[in-house]
């Protein structure tokens, strides 16, 4: 089923899941030449699933990510200048270069810092989602995992307490096939492998293609409002392939062409761009001039944290306790 | 002034910062059914009487939920007192304290905060070897956590109430046998003291000299710091007169205090529960044997368990927990040195 969105609201998601790509690509080729330092676990392919998820997500709600962060970030309302500056250990970065490319987010967004252990994310969504019930914000928290989080304790924990206490928090489990190089079907029995064990917690679970922005975006909002309405939590699983390996150093040769073909030919992007076209809500002309336009903006913001400054050294042994907020 | 003991000093404390501060809130196992015990050590009995259960909130046996929801709930404005039954179960939530809590603000460059406290009972009681672990030692070894160690209940008070105010996750260890509350302990020891009523924190990094003495520095935390008194009490008839320093924090530790008992006397003692090897002691040693060395007349001396399991035939366990009377053998041979 497709939503009826306003043209704005469609072009807002193309752009969205377009600045993730280019993103993503910029940082694989700067990794790729040396330039930028340590490892890499990049979201290309998955972005239908960070902009359909969190594209109405207000400001105050928060959001939860992985050790593959920079589609939830950039989708949350991190500003692309400072994802990248943190990718360069810059002092200008959202963790002012002490995080890294697992730990990016900014709490001013509602953007938790990425977590980069398997599940330790869970309990600490369902504790958010317990403080925004406990203050009667009426907000909600969207917590992403990947499919192998699934076999982690912390599932089990989490999902079984924000179903007793009725949280207001969305699981959305990113199901890309493989945990690290395993696939998942290796280590996990059923398919569906997150809203497969909903009804064993009592909760409502729900299978979405991850590659069509739309769906996700139903989805979302479903969850969402029923998670603002005081209604409990869901968990939605959405099926989806990431374009790129694991991490660095990982050619996926363990996965078979026929298999990687079929899931390229379902590039959410491209997906997205053909429904907008066909649907006479843009036309090539228009995309292109947003994909050029978004491939400056990633290629400025390139230039601007190769050259911004490194943090001081004094900034190793601060931060350890709490030092009161920082302007 | 009202005498009591530590475990409702503790609980005290709690309503007191409860009633302060709505965001203050307890969570852990078995701490609201009624008729219940209120935690195992009935710290929280009673609490959901005045707050309701939406502010004293029974968790299931998931120990990686209870620390990981109390990060999460601190990083966003509550200040959550999490239950453990017995400390032995923080090992399964070594992630969410270790990786989470403690790096938290470290990771986001200083912008988020995890203001919660995390208690955890300790100490050998005749309930075998995995309710019976005194491990301060391991989390200090964290940066990013605090770790303290209340022994009496004028302590017990000013520090859970300093603790809740803490911005940062503060582990509390609290040993099974000062509780002094209504669940009888075999072996315990009568911790009743006076506690005034006034909102009093006592800040951590402060150490408190439990006896005044000029032969020799004796630091020990929890119910070793109440031997090491017995201990010292026998051998001041032998005319040894000790200073017995209770850290009562171990991060921050007040080095200060004892560096200047250490160059009063010249000799200086470490006593824990906690096992020998690399437990709190050791860096004491470490420390005081580089930063004092020209001041110290004899060895430092470390006592405690031997590393082993704790034992659960009563003989057994009385033999590896450091005793009164083998402490006050020791005191006996550092004094002859």
């Amino acid at each position: 089923m497709k939503p009826k969105l306003s043209k704005k609201k469609l072009l807002e998601m193309y752009e969205k899941m377009v600045l993730i790509r280019k993103y993503e690509e910029s940082i694989y080729y700067l990794f790729l030449e040396g330039i930028m330092p340590g490892s890499i676990h990049q979201s290309t392919g998955q972005e239908a699933c960070a902009v359909g998820m969190l594209i109405d997500l207000k400001k105050e709600d928060y959001m939860a990510s992985t050790h593959r962060p920079a589609g939830h970030c950039l989708a949350k309302g991190v500003t692309l200048k400072s994802m990248m500056c943190e990718m360069f250990g810059k002092e200008a970065g959202c963790c002012r270069g002490k995080g890294g490319a697992m730990h990016t987010g900014d709490i001013s967004v509602g953007a938790l810092p990425a977590n980069a252990i398997v599940g330790g994310n869970l309990p600490i969504a369902a504790g958010v989602a317990l403080s925004c019930k406990m203050r009667k914000t009426n907000h909600v928290i969207v917590c992403f995992l990947g499919d192998g989080a699934t076999n982690e304790g912390a599932f089990h924990e989490a999902l079984n307490a924000a179903a007793v206490w009725n949280l207001p928090v969305i699981y959305v489990c990113e199901n890309n096939l493989y945990s690290a190089t395993t696939s998942i079907g290796l280590t996990t029995k059923i398919e569906d492998v997150a809203a497969g064990r909903a009804a064993a917690y009592g909760i409502e679970g729900e299978v979405v293609d991850g590659n069509d922005v739309l769906a996700v975006y139903d989805a979302a909002t479903r969850a969402i409002k029923k998670a603002r309405a005081g209604k409990g939590p869901t968990i939605l699983e959405l099926k989806t392939y990431r374009h790129v390996g694991h991490s660095r150093n990982d050619a996926c040769g363990y996965r078979g062409p026929n298999e990687q073909e079929a899931w390229f030919a379902r590039d959410p992007i491209t997906l997205f761009r053909n429904y907008l076209i066909e649907n006479g809500i843009s036309d090539q002309k228009n995309l292109n001039e947003i994909e050029e336009r978004i491939q400056q903006e990633v290629e400025d913001s390139v230039e601007y944290a190769q050259n911004a400054a490194e943090p001081p050294l004094e900034y190793a042994l601060r931060d350890n306790y709490w030092e009161g907020a920082q302007i | 002034m009202a005498v009591m003991g530590i475990a409702d000093a503790l609980r005290i404390g709690i309503i007191e910062e409860m009633r302060a501060d709505e965001s203050v809130f307890c969570l852990g196992e078995d701490i609201d059914i009624e008729n219940g015990m209120g935690g195992a050590f009935t710290v929280t009995r009673g609490l959901t009487k005045e707050f309701g259960p939406e502010r004293v909130i029974n968790t299931p046996i998931s120990e990686i939920l209870i620390a990981g929801a109390a990060v999460g709930a601190a990083m966003t404005g509550m200040r959550p007192i999490a239950d453990l039954q017995y400390g032995d179960f923080l090992f399964c939530m070594m992630d969410q304290l270790v990786n989470q809590a403690a790096k938290m603000c470290y990771m986001s460059g200083g912008t988020v905060k995890v203001p919660m406290v995390m208690r955890a009972p300790c100490g050998a009681t005749n309930r075998g070897a995995q309710h019976a672990q005194s491990f301060e030692g391991f989390f200090t070894h964290v940066p990013g956590l605090k770790v303290i160690c209340p022994s009496t209940p004028y302590d017990a008070k000013g520090m859970i109430r300093q603790a809740i105010q803490d911005d940062n996750p503060v582990i509390v260890f609290e040993h099974k046998l000062l509780y002094g509350g209504l669940r009888h302990e075999e072996g315990a020891i009568q911790t009743l003291g006076e506690v005034p009523e006034d909102g009093y924190v006592i800040p951590f990094g402060k150490a408190a000299v439990r006896q005044e003495g000029t032969d020799m520095t004796i630091v020990a935390n929890l119910l070793m710091s109440y031997k090491a008194q017995e201990a010292a009490a026998m051998a001041e008839k032998d005319g040894i007169r000790c200073e017995v320093i209770d850290p009562r924090s171990l991060v921050p530790f007040d080095y200060e205090t004892v560096e200047q008992s250490v160059k009063k006397t010249g000799r200086l003692m470490i006593i824990h529960e906690d096992v020998y090897t690399n437990g709190w002691g050791a860096q004491l040693s470490s420390h005081f044997a580089e930063k004092c060395i020209y001041d110290l007349d004899a060895p430092i001396v470390r006592i405690a368990t031997p590393d082993t399991s704790i034992p659960f035939a009563p003989n057994l366990e009385n033999h590896v927990i450091p005793s009164k009377e083998r402490i006050y053998d020791e005191i006996i041979k550092l004094a002859k040195l």
